[in-house]
């Protein structure tokens, strides 16, 4: 069966295409791409007029509650949300009850997401064995089970040997080490960005050097060691120019900030606003604007959304004690499309930095349009105002740190080997 | 609000709760103070009752123990003639998993007129006061704010000194953690006087500059022209090495004893919100010496100043608690005009 999409602005930052024509793919992959596409007999066209087709988005940061805590989110409701988002390639940490750690889980989660899950998953797996820092984790046999990288998900290995004897050993197989970078003893009790505002509402801050610390240890254990080394978010000025050293010096190092942290502020943790409690934590405007300078200059090289669900009840909480993090697979490419919109970031840079690149860092053959690929695609409103409204949603919490934004970019139908997996009916 | 007659903030407080100083006008702190000054004369006679709050039902919720607070607020809604319960749930509800939330609704249900709030994390007071309709009081949240303590504080120090304005108030010792230190700040700018900060840089940040204040790590330059000298209480748990060394050694630098009082004004006085840590902060006899200690005053002026609060509060409560809503759905209008 053959579908094509007619009409539509072909936007793909990878290979550099940006002209109005036609897809064609089958129920697997891209046939044709470009301005004179023939339409074979019986295909089923999609007016594109008006709208771009992207590849479907690779959002590397996703943290599902399945298995262990179904109530947050299942592969399912998370797969959901993302084919709302058009994202159609989610990577999956390794925080789950029991974590990821070991080759039969990463294939289990496989399993389970082709049997329930409408768009692509690809689990990481610890760094070490149950994401505790101690002792490091089966690399070869996790890789060959699936597990597209290495990360102990929301924490951080803290103890420098046992990060320099897994990169080491990493490097062999080329893996990806993804770092939550951040000391964990200067994190403390800290619950918000230090500073004022923190003095202000009587709250235990994270200062900016519990990250810029380990981003600096890690980087020399990169030079150490020659592994591939992501960091999983960053959040400061000073962070960037940490990463834009290390690159620089031709190091294998790269970096990415989630969305929110480009939309957001410390500020918007006024008033105990638990939705905004991030981690890394949101820190000044300043920063705020650094990241998206750094974002447009290519010293970040991806946007991830962080997706963390949180039932109520972790986050109906006074802030010292609700939950860190917020949902946002669904919301991810509108975020960023807005920030192209409002502030222009470019948009072969934002695009590419939520699917191309990712895809490469993981050696996935995903993120564009090329012919042979898989026919994961968003085809997609650019303009399109929206408020965000946590309710509408998809994943099974609620807790969206712009929760009441207005957005502007929708996604009209999203494609996973060539099948549709969302189509808005508005 | 419904249509009952409201004071206006010139005459009056309009708070539907008391969270913090934040967000009270001069007048208002002016107008409490006036208010607790009557009730210190009450207090020291044989009667000392009255019937503001008759019928009214004061529930005192207390996550974090506080057997001076508790008896204080206690006190002060009895003497009122409010009917007066007493929770201490630091050690049982909510350790069996039910939410600062669920103890709000649930407690709402039984159509308390005034809640007094006390918990250990910043900002759970202003959390509980959005999901219930009765008036909330803050009894100390987390390194937040305590109102009613820095309310005493400015009524201690009026009628010992005959003034707010123009003052110079030094506040010492671990600031950083202190609620008692940011409320204080904040009602001291308000009123008018200089507030210079003393303790050691780990409980003293820097970020504390955006506040208006006057930051010292000595004690001598600290005290300096200070016309009350403000001791706070060192918590157990930071006493050995994770902010300061040591005791000794926190006396020695930062420890309030005749010596050190020198640096500030010869009519100087000395305060602490209790419970004092006896050769921690501050010197044993210093502390009992009627002449500079004004500690035992605050005691005292604690139990007039929550009267005065509680009063305020029940004025603006709508009247007649039949027709009280119930539920967070259904709070009465109004609720936009928080003092926080």
């Amino acid at each position: 069966m053959m579908h094509a999409i007619t009409n539509t602005r072909l936007f793909d930052p990878a290979s550099g295409l940006d002209e109005t024509g036609t897809i064609l793919f089958n129920d697997e992959s891209i046939i044709a791409c470009g301005k004179d596409v023939k339409l074979p007999e019986g295909t089923t066209i999609t007016d594109g007029t008006g709208l771009i087709t992207i590849s479907g988005l690779v959002d590397m940061q996703v943290f599902i509650g399945e298995p262990g805590e179904e109530y947050r989110e299942t592969l399912a409701t998370a797969s959901q949300a993302a084919a709302a988002g058009g994202v159609t390639t989610m990577i999956m940490m390794p925080d789950t009850q029991p974590v990821i750690d070991d080759a039969a889980l990463v294939d289990y989660i496989s399993r389970r997401a082709r049997g329930t899950a409408i768009v692509n998953v690809h689990p990481m797996a610890g760094i070490t064995k149950g994401l505790d820092g101690e002792m490091m984790n089966e690399f070869g046999l996790l890789h060959e089970a699936g597990a597209v990288a290495f990360t102990d998900g929301n924490r951080s290995v803290m103890n420098a040997r046992i990060m320099q004897k897994a990169m080491s050993y990493a490097a062999h197989f080329d893996a990806l080490i993804m770092h939550h970078a951040i000391d964990a003893n200067l994190v403390g009790e800290g619950v918000m960005n230090e500073g004022e505002l923190a003095i202000r509402l009587g709250l235990a801050g994270i200062p900016v050097i519990a990250e810029t610390i380990m981003i600096e240890r890690d980087i020399r254990l990169v030079e150490a060691t020659g592994a591939r080394y992501h960091v999983a978010q960053i959040s400061s000025r000073e962070s960037i120019e940490i990463i834009r050293q290390a690159k620089s010096k031709g190091l294998p190092v790269t970096c990415g900030v989630s969305v929110n942290h480009l939309m957001l502020n410390q500020n918007d943790v006024e008033n105990y606003r638990t939705f905004a409690k991030l981690m890394p934590p949101l820190r000044t405007e300043e920063d705020r604007q650094a990241l998206i300078a750094a974002l447009a200059d290519g010293t970040i090289d991806v946007i991830v959304s962080g997706h963390n669900p949180q039932g109520e009840d972790a986050k109906r909480r006074p802030f010292g004690e609700a939950e860190f993090g917020s949902i946002g697979v669904e919301t991810l490419l509108a975020a960023g499309l807005t920030l192209h919109h409002e502030i222009e970031v470019p948009l072969p840079r934002l695009i590419e930095a939520m699917s191309a690149t990712p895809a490469r860092l993981l050696g996935l053959k995903a993120g564009t349009l090329s012919v042979g690929h898989k026919a994961d695609l968003a085809l997609i409103d650019i303009d399109a105002p929206w408020i965000v409204d946590a309710d509408s949603l998809h994943s099974r919490s609620k807790n969206a740190a712009i929760e009441g934004r207005k957005v502007q970019g929708k996604v009209m139908e999203t494609f996973v080997a060539g099948k549709t997996v969302f189509k808005n009916n508005d | 609000m419904t249509g009952t007659s409201e004071p206006s903030a010139l005459e009056g407080f309009s708070g539907r709760h008391l969270l913090g100083i934040q967000g009270l006008s001069p007048l208002e702190i002016d107008y409490l103070l006036n208010l607790a000054d009557d009730y210190v004369e009450l207090n020291r006679r044989a009667d000392k009752k009255n019937d503001i709050l008759r019928g009214r039902t004061q529930i005192n919720l207390f996550f974090e123990s506080s057997t001076r607070t508790q008896s204080s607020f206690e006190l002060a809604g009895k003497r009122l003639g409010a009917d007066v319960m007493n929770m201490n749930l630091s050690a049982s509800s909510i350790n069996k998993g039910e939410t600062l939330v669920d103890t709000a609704v649930t407690l709402n249900a039984m159509n308390p007129d005034l809640l007094v709030v006390r918990h250990g994390s910043s900002g759970a007071v202003n959390l509980l006061s959005q999901k219930v309709s009765c008036a909330v009081l803050n009894a100390g949240d987390g390194a937040h704010e305590h109102p009613t303590q820095a309310l005493l504080d400015a009524l201690t120090i009026r009628r010992a000194k005959g003034k707010l304005q123009g003052l110079r108030v030094a506040i010492c010792g671990d600031i950083v953690h202190s609620r008692v230190a940011r409320s204080n700040i904040l009602l001291l700018q308000a009123m008018g006087a200089t507030v210079n900060l003393v303790g050691p840089r780990t409980m003293l940040p820097k970020s504390f500059d955006g506040l208006g204040v006057h930051r010292f790590h000595d004690m001598k330059a600290g005290l300096e022209g200070c016309d009350i000298v403000m001791m706070l209480r060192i918590q157990n748990e930071r006493m050995h090495g994770a902010y300061i060394p040591s005791v000794r050694e926190y006396f020695h630098l930062y420890g309030l004893d005749y010596e050190k009082l020198k640096f500030a004004k010869e009519d100087a006085c000395v305060m602490h919100p209790g419970p004092m840590n006896r050769g921690v902060e501050i010197d044993s006899i210093l502390a009992d010496d009627p002449e500079r200690s004004l500690i035992a005053k605050q005691v005292e002026m604690g139990v007039a100043v929550r009267m005065a609060v509680l009063e305020a509060l029940a004025k603006n409560l709508p009247n007649g608690s039949e027709d009280l809503p119930n539920g967070s759905e259904d709070l009465p209008n109004g609720s936009e005009e928080e003092s926080v």
